[in-house]
């Protein structure tokens, strides 16, 4: 009778998913406090919803009526997970890191000896362990640490990768998680990858998630990156295929040390909902991040990219560049916010969101925002929502293409403009193999 | 052969073309000139195709079918090429690809055969040496960064790689130095043929040194106000277009 008195009421999901915490699930081993203190805050602030300014345009909490089920990892369903590693999306010459169902997946992942310079363990095992590497990155998910489904997925870890590169390592391999889910019904699954990169090494990382029989899952996924001076990483990732009515947050964190470098892409052409928030600290002087990404929504699909880069230190560069194309009733969104600390003199920003919007019922939501606390920097922004242009249309079908033939062009060459950031080539051609399949399909209607 | 019967063209309710008649037969050159405002760029646009215009009157016949009824894709098809005024900038849309790609498609919709690729680059080769096109145009986004005389050598290059049956020069010789005129026009002179014909658009009679024409039409006020020789654009030159533009007042 003593129980505090809620402002309101938690919806149905919400109730399920602390009560998941509070049953004490088995599987969530280690970091007890960290989940707790994580837990807490989530119960506090509940699901994201519009009154929370950085998910105005994802209303987490309408979308999300139900809380999927966490699927045991057990052996039955791994001939789906092999059938579906046979599709060209999981076709990476790269060192492949499989999670199942929730949980890393020897069996599944590449065989043979890790690259030089890499260790590897799962995240299970290192939280059972009390890595202490692990945790203190755990803890420093910077800006993100006042989002509440990031505070979810802290709670709730199942499993990850945790990868670590030794200083000077230079790995040449591309190395590959791929998180997967057997599907077939609404699942959910929390991931947390973490990829620490020592001084004046260098690593290529390609992150997909996929569900093998799409359905309504509920994917929350972070990846937390350390990147040490001087060293530079490589990431693309993708949400590659999910059913109608699923919902996939990707987090990102990358604190970035001095004279380093982070390239980081994401692709989107998928069914559902799909959220990306990436927070980037530049804590070193003389790095540069670049954050590019590209968006290919049809039907009723929802994407959302929204970042901050904290430009903490002087002397740093970053640059953001994304594009979107809208079809149908499609809803897009960019929120990006670039911060520049009072003592980050020198720093060069720019951000760039563009977005071509085919569908008459399609929306684009743009808001890029710059705070600025130093007197010495050069920032700028810029957002554009357009349609294609109807002189260059005109000018192909003036030399023989059709409308539709012109339209694919264009709309090709605008995704591969931002497909040309994706910075390893194999990956790059894999995904402008699935954009034009998006193209062709969009053509072919 | 090309026909232009009483051709009534507004645009937002402004009437641009005011019942033209104008005929270029095959093999024939035909320049027209004109003041600045007097539609001749609309009249080239008008039978490329494109979608802007109110077309309130009039046939436009190629080969003896009113092309007024086929979409800009239909008429590029059909024979017509417009060497446009303002080239566009596709970025994004390496030139090779789209040379490709518009090549590809005039020969589907005439039911031959797609090049195949080794074919596709030696044709290109060829034509682009002839016009100083370098391998480094090539290589680059369609147009993008371009001199304004590329842009025309590239339009030229287009001509030549899908032979039409009628070239529409729109105002070609604007921004271009002698050197480069003279690389436009000679690669226009090489595509003369019997079965072909261009019409010639252009303010200055410089263009017509050096691609010849065999008539010559003054265009005012929407409608073509004199017709005559290679010696009428000579005497355009010395008057100016004052006395056409009352004429056709």
């Amino acid at each position: 009778m003593n129980k505090p008195v809620l402002q309101r009421q938690r919806t149905e999901a919400e109730v399920a998913l602390i009560e998941r915490f509070d049953q004490g699930d088995r599987r969530l081993v280690g970091a007890s406090a960290l989940r707790a203190d994580a837990m807490r805050r989530f119960a506090e602030a509940g699901l994201p919803n519009r009154r929370v300014e950085a998910w105005h345009y994802t209303d987490l909490r309408g979308v999300m009526r139900s809380a999927a089920l966490v699927r045991a990892p057990e052996t039955a369903t791994l001939p789906v997970a092999r059938e579906c590693l046979t599709k060209p999306v999981a076709q990476t010459g790269a060192f492949r890191f499989v999670i199942f169902n929730g949980a890393y997946n020897e069996e599944l992942s590449s065989s043979g000896p890790l690259p030089a310079g890499v260790t590897v363990t799962s995240l299970a095992a290192a939280l059972a362990a009390g890595d202490a590497d692990v945790l203190g990155a755990l803890k420093a998910d910077g800006p993100g640490t006042g989002d509440a489904i990031v505070a979810l997925n802290t709670a709730l870890m199942q499993d990850g990768i945790v990868i670590r590169v030794m200083p000077g390592a230079k790995v040449e391999r591309p190395l590959a998680i791929l998180n997967l889910m057997s599907g077939g019904f609404a699942q959910a699954a929390f991931l947390r990858s973490i990829l620490l990169v020592g001084a004046g090494a260098s690593v290529s990382l390609d992150e997909t998630t996929a569900v093998c029989m799409p359905d309504a899952t509920q994917a929350n996924e972070a990846l937390t990156v350390v990147v040490g001076d001087g060293a530079r990483v490589d990431y693309a990732a993708q949400v590659a295929e999910q059913g109608e009515g699923a919902v996939a947050v990707h987090g990102l964190f990358v604190t970035m040390g001095a004279n380093a470098r982070f390239n980081g892409f994401c692709l989107v052409p998928v069914a559902g909902l799909v959220r990306r928030q990436i927070f980037a600290r530049l804590e070193g002087e003389h790095s540069t991040i670049s954050l590019g990404g590209l968006s290919l929504l049809r039907g009723k699909e929802h994407a959302d990219t929204t970042l901050v880069v904290d430009h903490a230190v002087p002397n740093c560069v970053s640059r953001e560049f994304f594009r979107h194309i809208l079809d149908h009733e499609s809803t897009g969104v960019f929120q990006g916010k670039v911060v520049v600390r009072q003592h980050a003199q020198k720093t060069d920003g720019g951000m760039k969101s563009q977005a071509l919007v085919l569908g008459e019922d399609a929306s684009m939501n743009n808001k890029p925002e710059l705070e600025i606390f130093a007197d010495d920097v050069v920032c700028g922004h810029g957002a554009t929502v357009g349609q294609l242009d109807a002189n260059q249309i005109f000018y192909l079908q003036a030399r023989g293409l059709s409308r539709g033939e012109a339209e694919s062009l264009l709309l090709e060459a605008f995704a591969n403009e931002a497909l040309e950031l994706v910075a390893d080539e194999s990956i790059r051609a894999r995904y402008a193999a699935q954009a034009a399949d998006w193209l062709a399909h969009r053509s072919g209607q | 052969m090309l026909e232009v019967k009483n051709l009534h063209v507004s645009v937002g309710g402004r009437k641009i073309l005011d019942g033209l008649n104008l005929t270029v037969k095959d093999g024939e050159v035909a320049a027209i000139m004109g003041p600045n405002g007097t539609g001749k760029s609309t009249l080239s646009y008008v039978i490329a195709g494109r979608e802007d215009y109110e077309v309130e009157e009039g046939e436009v016949l190629l080969d003896g079918v009113n092309i007024l009824e086929m979409d800009a894709t239909e008429r590029a098809n059909a024979g017509v090429f417009l060497a446009f005024q303002y080239p566009l900038e596709i970025p994004g849309v390496a030139t090779m690809t789209f040379l490709k790609a518009a090549l590809n498609a005039q020969a589907r919709a005439r039911g031959q055969g797609e090049l195949q690729t080794p074919d596709f680059m030696k044709k290109v080769r060829e034509a682009a040496g002839k016009l100083g096109v370098g391998q480094d145009m090539l290589k680059r986004p369609l147009n993008v960064g371009f001199s304004g005389g590329e842009k025309k050598r590239m339009e030229i290059l287009q001509m030549a790689l899908l032979q039409p049956k009628i070239g529409i020069l729109d105002e070609t010789d604007s921004g271009l130095d002698i050197d480069a005129l003279r690389i436009v026009a000679d690669g226009v002179n090489a595509l003369r043929a019997k079965d072909r014909s261009f019409l010639v658009i252009t303010h200055y009679q410089r263009l017509l040194d050096y691609i010849k024409p065999d008539t010559v039409h003054v265009m005012a006020k929407g409608k073509i106000a004199r017709t005559g020789g290679p010696e009428l654009a000579l005497e355009l030159e010395k008057s100016g277009y004052a006395a056409f533009t009352g004429e056709a007042a």
